[in-house]
């Protein structure tokens, strides 16, 4: 902690603030209940993890949600068979994660560019259909992996601790429900980007970004790569699979659809959408974009006419026709647009507006370290 | 058990040839333009709505209250007249009946104009962007594709069904002189891969014996070059664009029959596709074409029982397996060209 720069003690101090205070600044958003919090909390977790990967070494997986999957799956059986409470889950969570990051980490990461996206991406398919085939037995195929009150439970059964009536799981015999449940995973969000800052800046996450910038210099210099971006998807595996095990957390019930290329595609652009490479970005970019499912999601006809109430009859209804194509079911219309437009106008996401905004007004650039926007990925 | 091995390898030409197409014009997209397209999924999925919409307007009918007749209700019959077999009597109802294959004539100017558009419109300025924001742009594109057909169609498939005449099923080992009754194989399937054949022979000949075609494998060869020789390749490489869209548009409308379209339909079959290209090699198109069918055949291999009840569940991987293995033996994909996209 002595050896951290000034900004980044900063950075860190405003973000555990703004975490920790979310209930108050957000409750005039509409989005101060626990259940979507700990959404932000989770999926902030996902998008730091996979930024340590594509925003610092430039390698696009199309596969993280397969981690995401294994570590609801490695929690609930921790609930299982284990025990009820969530530190054992975390933990084997992580290890079981860590270790399919390992396997297919080491494989993918023999090609890189496209043929490592389609690699992961078709290690991820083979792990979704076969949670939803060949595996039932471990992944209760479609129904999704539920605790029941016959779990064995063997650490629990030890301690001789009962339970009663649905089990959930408990931290220390607590119970996780509402803002306790927030605040564990919140702990957790600040974990994870206080390691991710520190990743970042040393040495090792300087390697990494030397690989995002020109792969084939840092091989003529003489370095093996290969083990640096192998931990760097480890490791970004391993976030992944805290996140899982996290959402297992506040709902034991996991399902393959966790697993689906098209979520690990929403974490891509949570983390474009909020400015890869950056460290704020990826979990801004995923506050963003569960806090407008969550908004937009709910907004039907009815609230969109009284929205439009002052204009004049015709178009008020038009208006409603046209907006209501947008929100609601069509959420991901919006979604899928705004991605467009940001990956046209702004490749380097919110956090590269929030700089050109910054510069605007701040005419001496501040920090000439970061006047690099956009290095070129892995090709 | 040759029958059984036989029956199998029809089973995956129909889906191969699937795949083969959309292959086609995937690598068509990547070798002249150099650009990875995650929309052209949707692309094929916007082809089958094409087939959709036309069966729609071929079907539109007006519907009177005839008070003198009674419906078995005792209410009021209500009279539908189909307004195509109205106007053009037999040929209108051969007209309804063929919709799917007659829907390609709507299906090949729409599809040029989405692809031209497409290109010209955004594609065109991310060529010298990197291969990750290109992936991510035309993922975009497809996400907007799907969910405007999503809100305009509803989540639902929409059965087409297929001209009556090309129901049932052909008996090929009788053709072929075997017992008959063994090898049956659905007409439409067998269709479906003629068609198959003779577009990719189509375009396969248009690149190798016309002057166009000649100019558009100059330019893959080496753009640079040909630019400075006073080509515009740049339209070219435009219209290859509308070309490859008008591929998978076409093999979007043809295989309604088999597979009911819905929005995501697309996504299904990108995921594949891109395994197909890539293990096909990229920017290869013969790759591209082998690789599907291989793959389409593989898959129907792995389905069956036998193979099953030896490993469990490789019908639902076998593709992404296989993808891994020549992936890993084989960097440049079956059919690819040395340096091309070689990492």
């Amino acid at each position: 902690m002595a050896a951290m720069p000034r900004n980044d003690l900063l950075l860190f101090a405003g973000f555990t603030l703004a975490v920790l205070t979310m209930p108050i600044w957000l409750a005039p958003f509409g989005a101060a209940y626990p259940d979507l919090l700990q959404r932000f909390m989770i999926f902030g977790i996902f998008a730091v993890g996979f930024n340590i990967l594509f925003g610092l070494t430039g390698y696009l997986s199309f596969g993280h949600a397969a981690f995401f999957g294994v570590g609801s799956y490695a929690a609930v059986w921790s609930f299982k068979l284990l025990s009820l409470d969530v530190i054992p889950a975390m933990i084997f969570a992580i290890i079981v994660s860590g270790l399919f990051a390992l396997v297919i980490g080491y494989i993918s990461l023999r090609r890189s560019g496209i043929y490592f996206s389609i690699l992961t991406l078709a290690f991820a398919q083979m792990s979704y259909n076969m949670a939803y085939s060949v595996l039932t037995p471990i992944t209760n195929g479609e129904t999704g992996l539920q605790l029941t009150q016959s779990d064995p439970r063997h650490l629990d059964s030890a301690l001789a601790a009962t339970v009663v009536g649905q089990p959930i799981p408990t931290l220390l015999g607590q119970s996780l429900g509402g803002f306790s449940g927030f605040y564990f995973c919140a702990g957790f969000l600040i974990i994870a980007f206080f390691l991710a800052q520190r990743i970042t800046g040393s040495p090792f996450g300087m390697m990494l970004k030397g690989i995002k910038t020109n792969q084939t210099r840092m091989h003529y210099t003489g370095f093996n790569t290969k083990p640096y971006t192998l931990a760097a998807f480890v490791i970004s595996g391993m976030y992944a699979g805290l996140a899982g095990a996290l959402l297992a957390v506040t709902d034991p019930l996991a399902g393959a659809e966790r697993m689906q290329w098209t979520a690990s595609g929403e974490v891509v652009l949570m983390t474009i959408l909020g400015g890869a490479g950056t460290l704020v970005g990826p979990v801004i970019g995923a506050w963003l974009i569960k806090y407008f499912e969550n908004i937009f999601s709910a907004i039907n006809d009815g609230i969109l006419r009284r929205f439009f109430d002052f204009l004049p009859d015709g178009v008020d209804s038009a208006m409603v026709t046209v907006a209501s194509k947008f929100v609601g079911e069509g959420w991901f219309l919006t979604l899928g647009l705004v991605f467009v437009i940001i990956v046209i106008f702004l490749p380097g996401g919110i956090m590269e507006g929030v700089r050109r905004i910054a510069h605007l007004f701040n005419r001496a650039p501040k920090a000439p370290g970061k006047a690099n926007p956009q290095p070129q990925p892995a090709e | 058990m040759f029958d059984v091995i036989f029956l199998q390898f029809l089973n995956g030409l129909d889906k191969g040839a699937a795949y083969a197409l959309i292959a086609l014009g995937l690598t068509l997209v990547f070798g002249t333009l150099g650009v990875v397209n995650f929309a052209h999924g949707a692309l094929f999925m916007l082809g089958a709505f094409c087939a959709v919409v036309v069966r729609k307007v071929l079907t539109m009918e007006t519907i009177t209250v005839d008070p003198n007749q009674l419906s078995p209700w005792g209410t009021p019959l209500e009279v539908r007249t189909p307004l195509v077999q109205a106007w053009l009597g037999d040929f209108g109802a051969v007209l309804v009946n063929y919709s799917v294959p007659f829907s390609i004539l709507l299906t090949i100017p729409v599809m040029l104009v989405v692809g031209i558009a497409l290109e010209r419109g955004i594609i065109k300025h991310f060529y010298r962007r990197p291969h990750a924001e290109q992936i991510l742009v035309t993922f975009g594109l497809a996400i907007v594709a799907q969910e405007i057909i999503k809100s305009i169609f509803g989540p639902n498939s929409i059965p087409q069904p297929m001209p009556t005449d090309l129901r049932g099923t052909a008996d090929i080992g009788a053709w072929l002189g075997m017992q008959a009754g063994v090898i049956t194989y659905p007409i439409w399937r067998l269709v479906y891969f003629l068609f198959a054949a003779v577009v990719i022979g189509a375009v396969f000949a248009f690149l190798q014996f016309t002057t166009f075609g000649m100019v558009v494998r100059a330019g893959m060869a080496d753009r640079e070059t040909v630019g400075l020789l006073g080509i515009n390749i740049d339209r070219r490489f435009t219209i290859m664009f509308g070309l490859a869209a008008v591929v998978a548009g076409m093999a979007g409308v043809m295989y309604t029959p088999i597979l009911p379209p819905n929005y995501h339909i697309g996504m299904d079959f990108l995921v594949l596709s891109f395994v197909v290209v890539v293990v096909g090699g990229m920017g290869s198109l013969p790759g591209a074409v082998a690789a599907g069918f291989l793959l389409g055949i593989l898959q129907s291999f792995a389905s069956m029982t036998q193979v099953k009840a030896l490993v469990p569940g490789i019908d639902q991987i076998i593709i992404y397996l296989v993808a891994v293995v020549i992936l890993l033996v084989r960097p440049r994909g079956l059919f690819g060209r040395r340096g091309v996209m070689e990492a």
